[in-house]
């Protein structure tokens, strides 16, 4: 039995690097400190896609990972408009290989942003973020806004870690000394936990934003008696708190990315924190989901200018959430392939969309069977990054951490897929003379 | 590296740190090194073309979270740039804030071999190395922050200097960085509350100044035999009336005995820390008080920070800079405090002719170029992006080596340029000599890296070679910009990289780094006081917070034993 400290749990955006393991017989066999259930749960192993696969007749087949990826380069080699997705439970070297990939054949590269915290990227283009690492909020803050998230189901050591109960320099009592506002439109568990719960209406999240930053301006003359729900008295009470704290975090999840007015809600929920800003420090930060969508976020943006939705058909960049994000490039039928990597879109994307994806070559590489294994052609099971394999991935606060490797495996990891599925593609080429 | 031989025949060579000015001269190069003489080699034409060392920047905002901040938040600027990838480049996209890729062509399409990354957050360390290791052609390097750091700040508190050695030693190492980066000592940390601090304010809580701070890193940094000196940008950038917080900052260092023959202290983008007047609307030119200093003295080493009108992309760690720029501008901010070391700001510019306050600012930066008298005292900048994208210095050569290009210039700029700064009253025009020293050669020493093969083209020296498609006679502006932005040959360690202006080969660039070597029990105790700031305060483990040597796949590594 050996002992593994430091270990970095790769499941959520908090990237918890401070796990004790034990591994015996090369199996993760206990984890003793510092993960949550559901990173628990990964860290010990469970169902996993056991063979490569390809899909005859209906049923999927159990192949070499030679013939699978072989198979897969020639799908890709001889596709038109290939749609490369996914990305974000994976790490950053295998990210870069599928930029490069896109490059090659022309591909559409778009990652699981474009249906989680697209509107917070198309909202910090627009306006900007004034953010900071966790361990600012640790050390810090002394008011903590959860808008539209519920880090307690969610981001189960969020608050521990980070903000509400974690203990820093200026925040030695811990929660004692804080603040904890919570909007929500349903009492959830983090709800229980605040000082201020301000459970709106829903799809109103705008307007409250635009009650808190009127009264933060000093216009509360214009605010009437309630506004999206909730009674004037609380927004004045919730104003008060802010400009009175010395350091104050909005953290907004789903709740508010997938509300009515999408991008433009977050767009006002960073002004509400710059208007915050002309009283005191005041932060904002989106709650990423999986623990490498910042990576891949990262990644395509330092290689291509942009974050996600990216079509590389013309060899070069071509950046167009809306138009050539990978719903709606489904939704067209447009797309005649799609490679699916690190992700579930069987599971996640509107029904129109993956109703064409069940129709179109559709190649899975994951550690894991999920809906999309159901329809996929050529399935290709990977090492679990974080277990089986090391890599980089970035924490929700855009820190770059490194995976640890625990235990050995035979399965591959997604870089050397990908890398072998390009080098196979960029052989069948050089023999079509391109 | 290229195997082989190669000869550069019949070039006029600039080399001035073997002092060599502009001679007919051939180039030989064996398996990529600087050679006496080769056999059978590959031969390069470059009759009557200039020849330099390949350039060395040596502060620029190229790779990291803050540079990729700035493209992620300004599709606008990436599309600017777009280019097609071809059979031997990746695609290209941006302008002030290019892709890795582009950027190392663009580079390179200028004769630039190696760039300093200027910025380096230790805790994002990672990150920044991600991103060096995907420049393509590029060597390069980078200077990690660590005057914000409460662990500096507490050393410096209780004078502890050996102590605060072994903490910057190990954090060199660990980041596998370059040396010792300030900005805005004290004043990031205090924007952590939305605050800021002028040279002599205390930082809050810490009970120290940014002055303080200042000297005891250069003092620090000493203690070892580190190629660079600290590299410093000091409080106050930007203000009205901040020349003599810049001056009062140089004197910091004065009496401190660096460890070999460069200065204590490289000020960097002095552009920007040489204001005069109280406010916006007096602001002037204090670039001849500066100059004036520099002149006077050894102890400091300035780059220029020079102005590219149009617009760009400003971030520096500098927080509150960027808030209050972005206050005057509206437009969008991001800010990105790093925990116990540093921060982030980061908001577009638009650097306008139009505007009298831009106008002193592009004429500070190319007055001090001209009043400075020694040109190894300087190195050409635009602290890429901060005041301009480095494709734009060819047009700072050009103006610098032509006074009529310049009065052409500023009868396009605001009129307060003929009363509020000297700008048109200097005549003085650079040779190509004075621009190897400011683009390759002062670099190159003030870094230590000509110990390390860069900046000349002596025995030994990497075979990084720029040859420009210009006669040394060239007087015409418009030619000799054109000629700076695209080499006729990029060689980089023997290999042909660019022809014509277009890039043919794109091998991977090595990172530099510098291990300072710190008794074992002096580190020992720096180490428990750090440990138990990761136990209570930092996000991440201790153990994960080394850059692992993953990141550093082509490393160059330059120890720097403790002077004794
Ligand atoms: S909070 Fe997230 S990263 Fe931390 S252990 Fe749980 S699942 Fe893993
Ligand atoms: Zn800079």
């Amino acid at each position: 039995m050996v002992e593994i400290t430091d270990v970095v749990c790769s499941l959520c955006g908090c990237v918890c690097d401070d796990i004790v393991v034990e591994v015996e017989d090369n199996k993760v066999t206990k984890v003793k400190k510092g993960a949550c259930a559901v990173g628990k749960s990964k860290l010990m192993g469970h169902g996993r896609i056991e063979e490569p696969a390809i899909r005859e007749n209906g049923s999927l087949k159990a192949c070499s990972y030679d013939d699978a990826i072989k198979k897969a380069a020639e799908i890709l080699a001889a596709s038109r408009r290939p749609l490369l997705y996914g990305w974000s439970s994976t790490v950053c070297e295998a990210d870069k290989v599928g930029v490069e990939l896109a490059e090659e054949i022309g591909a559409v590269i778009d990652n699981t942003a474009s249906v989680c915290h697209g509107p917070s990227v198309l909202a910090i283009q627009d306006v900007g973020l004034p953010s900071c690492t966790l361990g600012e909020v640790k050390n810090r803050a002394d008011l903590i806004i959860y808008w539209g998230a519920n880090p307690a189901a969610a981001h189960a050591n969020h608050m521990k870690r980070y903000s509400y109960i974690s203990k820093g320099y200026w925040t030695e009592e811990g929660k004692k000394n804080k603040k904890l506002v919570v909007v929500d439109v349903r009492r959830t568990a983090t709800a229980k936990m605040a000082d201020v719960f301000l459970q709106i209406e829903q799809g109103k999240d705008y307007l409250v934003l635009s009650a808190l930053r009127a009264l933060l301006y000093g216009y509360e003359d214009v605010v009437p008696e309630e506004v999206g729900g909730i009674p004037k008295k609380d927004l004045l009470e919730t104003v008060k708190m802010m400009k009175e704290s010395k350091f104050g975090i909005i953290f907004f999840g789903m709740g508010v990315t997938h509300t009515r007015g999408r991008h433009n809600t977050i767009v006002n929920a960073i002004e509400v924190t710059r208007a915050a800003h002309t009283h005191t420090k005041f932060s904002i930060m989106p709650m990423r989901g999986h623990y490498n969508v910042a990576g891949i976020n990262q990644v395509c943006t330092w290689e291509t200018g942009f974050p996600f939705a990216v079509d590389l058909t013309r060899g070069y960049a071509w950046y167009n959430p809306g138009e050539v994000s990978a719903t709606d490039l489904l939704i067209r039928r447009e797309c005649d392939t799609a490679l699916i990597i690190a992700s579930d879109p069987g599971a996640h994307f509107p029904g129109e969309s993956i109703r064409h994806l069940a129709k179109i070559p559709v190649i899975q590489i994951d550690p894991f069977p999920n809906p999309t294994t159901e329809f996929a052609d050529v399935v290709i099971p990977a090492a679990i990054s974080g277990v089986e394999a090391e890599g980089n991935v970035y924490r929700m606060d855009n820190i770059p951490i490194r995976l640890r490797k625990l235990v050995d495996t035979e399965y591959i990891a997604d870089e050397e897929i990908m890398k072998r599925i390009l080098e196979e593609v960029r052989a069948i080429r050089e023999k079509e003379g391109e | 590296m290229a195997e082989g031989e190669l000869l550069i025949r019949n070039g006029v060579v600039y080399d001035p740190i073997n002092g060599v000015k502009g001679e007919k001269k051939d180039i030989c190069i064996r398996d990529g090194k600087v050679v006496e003489s080769v056999t059978n080699p590959k031969v390069i034409d470059a009759e009557g073309r200039v020849v330099m060392p390949g350039g060395v920047d040596i502060h620029s905002h190229i790779a990291g979270g803050k540079v990729n901040a700035g493209r992620l938040f300004r599709p606008e600027d990436g599309r600017k740039g777009v280019k097609a990838r071809t059979k031997v480049c990746r695609q290209e996209s941006g302008y002030s804030v290019p892709n890795t890729f582009a950027t190392g062509y663009r580079y390179a399409r200028m004769g630039y071999t190696f760039v300093m990354e200027a910025a380096m957050p230790p805790l994002a360390a990672r990150h920044t190395h991600e991103e060096l290791v995907d420049i393509p052609i590029l060597d390069n390097a980078a200077l990690p922050l660590l005057d914000n750091n409460w662990m500096t700040m507490e050393y410096v508190k209780s004078g502890d200097t050996d102590l605060l050695a072994a903490y910057i030693a190990w954090m060199i190492k660990a980041t596998k960085g370059y040396s010792v980066k300030v900005v805005n000592p004290g004043g990031t940390e205090a924007w952590a509350w939305a605050k800021n601090c002028d040279l002599n304010d205390e930082v809050p809580y810490f009970d120290v100044t940014p002055a303080e701070i200042v000297k005891n890193l250069a003092v620090a940094n000493e203690k070892f035999e580190m190629p660079h000196s600290i590299h410093v940008h000091g409080n106050m950038l930007g203000h009205p009336g901040n020349y003599e917080v810049t001056t009062s900052t140089y004197d910091l260092v004065k009496g401190i005995k660096p460890y070999r023959d460069r200065p204590a202290m490289h000020a960097t983008h002095t552009q920007f820390h040489s204001y005069g007047g109280t406010t916006w609307g007096n602001f002037e030119s204090k670039a001849g008080a500066i100059a004036d200093y520099i002149n006077k003295n050894e102890h400091v080493s300035i780059d220029l920070g020079s102005i590219i009108l149009g617009d760009t992309t400003t971030m520096t760690a500098d927080g509150p800079m960027e808030y209050s720029l972005y206050q005057i501008t509206g437009r969008k901010w991001t800010n990105h405090d790093v925990e116990l070391e540093t921060g982030t700001g980061i908001t577009p510019f638009l650097y306008s002719g139009k505007s009298p306050v831009n106008t002193i600012q592009w004429a500070i930066g190319q007055e001090l170029a001209l009043l400075v008298k020694d040109p190894w005292k300087l190195a050409l900048t635009t602290d890429h992006p901060n005041a301009g994208p480095f494709i734009g210095y060819p047009i700072i050569i050009s103006m610098l080596m032509s006074k009529k290009r310049r009065d052409e210039s500023a009868e396009d700029m605001h009129k307060v340029i003929f009363d509020r700064a000297e700008y048109c009253s200097i005549d003085r025009e650079y040779d190509l000599n004075e621009i190897a020293i400011i683009t390759r050669g002062m670099a190159a020493k003030t870094l230590g890296l000509h110990e390390h093969g860069k900046g000349h083209l002596g025995i030994g020296a990497d075979g990084d070679v720029a040859i420009y498609d210009m006669s040394p006679e060239e007087t015409d502006a418009g030619k000799i910009q054109k000629a700076f932005l695209n080499t006729k040959y990029t060689i980089k360690g023997g290999e042909v990289v660019v022809k014509d202006g277009e890039v043919v080969a794109t091998p991977a660039g090595k990172t530099y780094f510098v291990t300072p070597e710190c008794d074992e029990k002096l580190t020992d105790e720096m180490l428990v006081k750090l440990k138990d700031k990761f136990e209570h305060y930092y996000s991440v483990s201790f153990n994960n917070y080394p850059v692992q040597d993953a990141y550093v796949p082509n490393p160059y590594e330059i120890k720097a034993p403790w002077r004794s």
